[in-house]
């Protein structure tokens, strides 16, 4: 019986957890759309910080949602480190495809500029 | 049935650990490299269309044989509810998973087909768009904002689709009773995949529809 309250206790607080990331991630996602709408419009309030910005904190709270998922959602967090190994090798080696593909593109355009 | 528990507890592997669930892990790895050259693509090509209709701004674009001035084509509101619908699924189907590892039939039925119904909401959603899109003039060849676009976010929809008959499918069995507790692994396996793509628009939502 004891085993049996234990195991429900364990399902709730992780139930709690779920519901915990699950509004986290929505309020990350109205912050990006609240960001990049306050950018767009030349006299909302906070216009001329965000705008400059905007990029760089889509990136962050992106990335943040990205982790959030990984690690509690996909159990990164508790399960072995193979499984965390064999998801962030490639994610880094993705990361160093993109980086390396926007400069090679970047560098041919100044080599060979358009008319 | 005793065979799937003992397999469930302590997989006789090298590792200790489950083949299938090893097995899904390295396919999402494959995948973060697939979607990164489909990312770059993206991102290489964004702001070279010499021609309309562009996401962000007017443009002027062929139409009927004639050069016409084409408004924004992204209509964000709409990705946005489609964008927390994909995110709501994930918490659904980690709650599916909780009932199915608990042996709760109840709550695995109940949240499995929330996240079927999430997902089948998101494909329509992008069917809605990728229509809408075709009828104000951006075809697959219409300049490399369209291409790359329908590369990208269609591959992404696919696996959207596979998910969503994989995940239905899971829901037939339960619904008949045939995903016990021991076999809670078929459904973990499948919710892994669907996080991955959850987590992949995660960052094409940010990439393609609101960068600047």
């Amino acid at each position: 019986m004891d085993a049996q309250a234990a195991t429900h206790q364990q399902h709730e607080s992780g139930a709690a957890e779920y519901v915990k990331i699950a509004l986290i991630l929505f309020v990350m996602t109205a912050l990006e759309v609240l960001a990049f709408e306050v950018s767009r419009r030349a006299g909302a309030p906070l216009h001329d910080v965000v705008r400059p910005v905007l990029n760089e904190v889509l990136i962050v709270l992106s990335a943040a949602k990205f982790a959030l998922v990984a690690m509690f959602y996909m159990h990164l967090k508790q399960d072995s480190r193979i499984f965390s190994g064999l998801f962030i090798f490639p994610l880094i080696i993705a990361a160093v495809v993109i980086l390396a593909l926007l400069g090679l593109f970047s560098y041919l355009r100044l080599l060979h500029p358009v008319a | 049935m005793a065979h799937d528990t003992a397999h469930a507890i302590h997989p006789p592997t090298a590792t200790g650990l489950d083949t299938r669930k090893l097995a899904i892990w390295t396919f999402i790895g494959s995948e973060c490299l697939f979607f990164a050259t489909l990312i770059s693509n993206y991102l290489v090509y964004k702001g070279h269309s010499l021609v309309g209709p562009l996401p962000h701004e007017a443009s002027q674009c062929m139409r009927d044989g004639q050069m016409t001035t084409c408004g924004p084509i992204f209509e964000i509101p709409l990705v946005t509810a489609g964008t927390a619908v994909l995110l709501f699924s994930s918490f659904f189907v980690v709650l599916a998973l909780d009932g199915a590892r608990a042996g709760n039939r109840k709550q695995l039925v109940r949240w499995l087909s929330a996240t079927v119904f999430c997902g089948l909401f998101f494909v329509g959603m992008q069917v809605y768009e990728f229509t809408h899109f075709y009828h104000e003039g951006l075809g697959y060849t219409t300049n490399l904002f369209g291409s790359s676009f329908y590369t990208l976010t269609g591959f992404h929809g696919t696996h959207v689709t596979i998910g969503v008959i994989w995940l239905a499918t899971l829901l037939v069995l339960a619904l008949r009773g045939k995903l016990p507790a021991e076999k809670a692994l078929n459904l973990e396996i499948a919710a892994l995949y669907w996080h991955f793509v959850d987590v992949v628009w995660i960052v094409i939502f940010p990439v393609v529809y609101l960068m600047r």
